[in-house]
């Protein structure tokens, strides 16, 4: 044919392209290394003062300069999975009831409206939760868990309002979108004929959805739980508002705690002396890693669960 | 020809007009003066053309961005310690611009439309956990007639750092000594009770809603926000409420000496009208600019912002004015500062 081009490996449009996209694929490794390195030059003051004993130490004192961050890491793991131990059944019960029992017409609005709760500030979560939330636990709920449930150690205790239950609480409201809204979309995209399979064994609808379409979906719904969990170990504005901000860890789930990401956002503004601007790093340096640590083994987690196979099946 | 000249002014201030809104000043500190701070570099602004641009982003990167020079002037709610001014080798002055208090508000219904009334051991032990029922005799004996109920008290304090703490304990270090040594004073301390609220507007939450609780905040926010405060017992042995006049007279009857370099602390000032839990909040300059021509503009604002007429600004809005004694002080201060060397 004239004016065929034959296809070699350089086409100048190509190479550009690739160029650009190689650029942009390293571009966030390098910005990532960068920041590692960053918060460790800014945390070096407190690293070579305290070491390691940082994160088992439990004291805060700006005035006689100790620092330990233990109360901070237990504050930000027990919230985030109160979050998730909250909206976990909760998302995956409204995605499992969108993509396979309510009605067509219904499904489209209220997963939009559920979206939309994930585009809402977390300053407005923090303020919710003071004025409406804070004195709907005090008075009814958090009255009740300690009669109905009050033999356990978590639910013991004065009833102050603010609390690591109430943070635990507006976390998983805050999370729920994200789990809710990406388990939707990959049980959406399991076939079909998983379901037709399973019904046409005689299962019931409730049958094909817990044994044929869930299993298959595991996968991606374990990552959409550690999307949720990645966003409940960073929030800091609504947490800070709620939790009660004291550094102390506490049995009971109605006593004030801190975590690690409010630690940083209350306080590094005044840090006037150098010490404490270095510990406050080094608590963002520990942030980071306890996140790293998480995600890694949540990971791990998938891998194991989804070894070997490309999808479920076991269950039926 | 007449045309000709009012052009030729239009075209002259017009561009002279874009220079000076170039020429900026920065700023970056203390929140707490933000509000007056805003007002006064806008009506600065009208009046002079010279713009000066602040960022309210806490006293702390207040004095680091001054150290840094990353600002011309600083802000802060705590004076600079004596090794923050060695890093800057001595370069800076301190100038009190308005005055700034902190009132402890409660939550306690039982005791309706009458004033708590404390002194300065009763809230040192109340915040060291010392104090934890509201009949506790050390309340009980300061508020005769009154019948505090037998309730738990829980406190409420800041859990962000904040120049409203920095004043707060800064008195509780002069009025009790157990203090002084076990807590002692910084912006955010180890709070030995209580729970802590993000900001004045979180502290006020958890005590609205909260029965028992007393804490501390601005008198500007608890006058913005309409909240019950208590009267405190000054170092002269009277109860006096916090107000603009109280606030002014602590600093009046501080009697600072002529060559003062005003950090210091006015907390449980003498004389009989004075409110304890006050303090200056300050702009830090460069004594010696090299800078010639920010170093003048500096200058010429502080001589505007000392005046009658600013200090009237800061009335209006509900912060405590210098008194006029303090006022003249600053002005002698201002002489000191240089231009690369020589006189501004």
């Amino acid at each position: 044919m004239p004016g065929e081009v034959p296809l070699r490996g350089r086409n100048l449009g190509d190479l550009a392209f690739k160029t650009l996209l190689t650029i942009a694929a390293i571009a966030i490794p390098a910005l990532l290394a960068f920041l590692v390195w960053e918060l460790y030059l800014g945390s070096k003051l407190a690293i070579e003062r305290y070491g390691l004993g940082f994160i088992s130490g439990t004291n805060w004192d700006p005035v006689a300069e100790e620092f330990g961050a233990l109360p901070l890491i237990f504050g930000t793991l027990t919230s985030a999975a109160i979050a998730l131990v909250i909206a976990v059944p909760l998302s995956l019960g409204v995605a499992i009831y969108l993509t396979e029992f309510a009605p067509k017409w219904i499904r489209q609005p209220i997963a939009f409206v559920i979206e939309l709760l994930a585009a809402i500030p977390s300053v407005v979560y923090g303020l919710w939760g003071i004025f409406v939330l804070i004195p709907l636990l005090r008075t009814a709920v958090f009255p009740f868990l300690r009669d109905t449930l009050g033999f356990l150690p978590l639910f013991q205790g004065p009833i102050y309002g603010n609390s690591m239950l109430a943070a635990g609480i507006i976390l998983a409201i805050m999370v729920m979108p994200y789990i809710m809204s990406v388990s939707r979309e990959v049980l959406l995209a399991v076939p079909t004929s998983q379901r037709e399979a399973a019904l046409g064994l005689g299962a019931t609808r409730w049958e094909a959805a817990w044994t044929a379409v869930v299993p298959y979906a595991r996968s991606g719904i374990l990552g959409a739980i550690i999307l949720g969990l990645g966003r409940a170990l960073g929030e800091t504005m609504a947490v800070t508002m709620l939790i009660g901000n004291r550094h102390e860890i506490a049995a009971s789930l109605f006593a004030p705690g801190y975590t690690m990401a409010a630690v940083i956002a209350n306080e590094f503004t005044e840090a006037a002396t150098d010490i404490h601007f270095s510990a406050l790093t080094y608590v963002a340096f520990t942030l980071f890693f306890v996140t790293v640590l998480v995600n890694a083994a949540a990971r791990l987690l998938i891998w194991r669960v989804s070894r070997g196979r490309p999808s479920g099946g076991q269950g039926v | 020809m007449k045309h000709a000249v009012v052009v030729g002014l239009a075209l002259a201030v017009g561009p002279g007009g874009e220079v000076a809104a170039q020429a900026n000043l920065n700023g970056a500190g203390a929140t707490f003066p933000n509000p007056i701070y805003q007002k006064w570099f806008d009506s600065y602004a009208k009046k002079t053309g010279v713009k000066i641009n602040y960022q309210s982003i806490g006293s702390g990167g207040g004095i680091r961005q001054f150290t840094q020079g990353t600002v011309d002037f600083g802000a802060t709610d705590g004076p600079m310690t004596d090794e923050q001014i060695a890093a800057v080798k001595g370069n800076v002055a301190h100038l009190p611009t308005v005055l700034g208090a902190v009132v402890l508000t409660y939550n306690l219904p039982a005791l309706g439309a009458t004033k708590l009334k404390l002194d300065g051991t009763a809230i040192a032990d109340i915040f060291l956990g010392k104090i934890t029922k509201w009949n506790d005799q050390r309340i009980a004996a300061l508020n005769p007639g009154v019948k505090l109920p037998a309730t738990d008290l829980l406190v409420v304090h800041r859990s962000d750092g904040s120049g409203t703490t920095y004043v707060f304990v800064d008195y509780l270090a002069k009025v009790s000594p157990e203090w002084r040594t076990k807590v002692g004073v910084s912006t955010a301390v180890k709070w030995p009770t209580g729970l802590g609220g993000k900001g004045n507007e979180g502290v006020t939450q958890q005590i609205k809603q909260l029965e028992g609780t007393i804490g501390y905040v601005e008198l500007v926010y608890a006058e913005a926000n309409k909240l019950r405060y208590a009267s405190v017992k000054n170092a002269a042995g009277k109860l006096v409420d916090p107000t603009l006049a109280s606030v002014t007279a602590a600093a009046s009857s501080a009697k600072l000496p002529k060559t003062t370099d005003f950090r210091v602390s006015i907390t449980n000032a003498p004389g009989e009208n004075s409110y304890p839990i006050a303090s200056f909040t300050w702009l830090l300059v460069k004594v010696d600019n090299p800078d010639a021509g920010k170093a003048k503009q500096i200058r010429d604002f502080l001589v505007w912002m000392v005046d009658a007429e600013a200090q009237k600004i800061a009335d209006d809005l509900g912060y405590a004015p210098l008194p006029a004694d303090v006022a003249s002080l600053v002005k002698d201060r201002l002489k000191v500062l240089k231009a690369a060397g020589k006189a501004v």
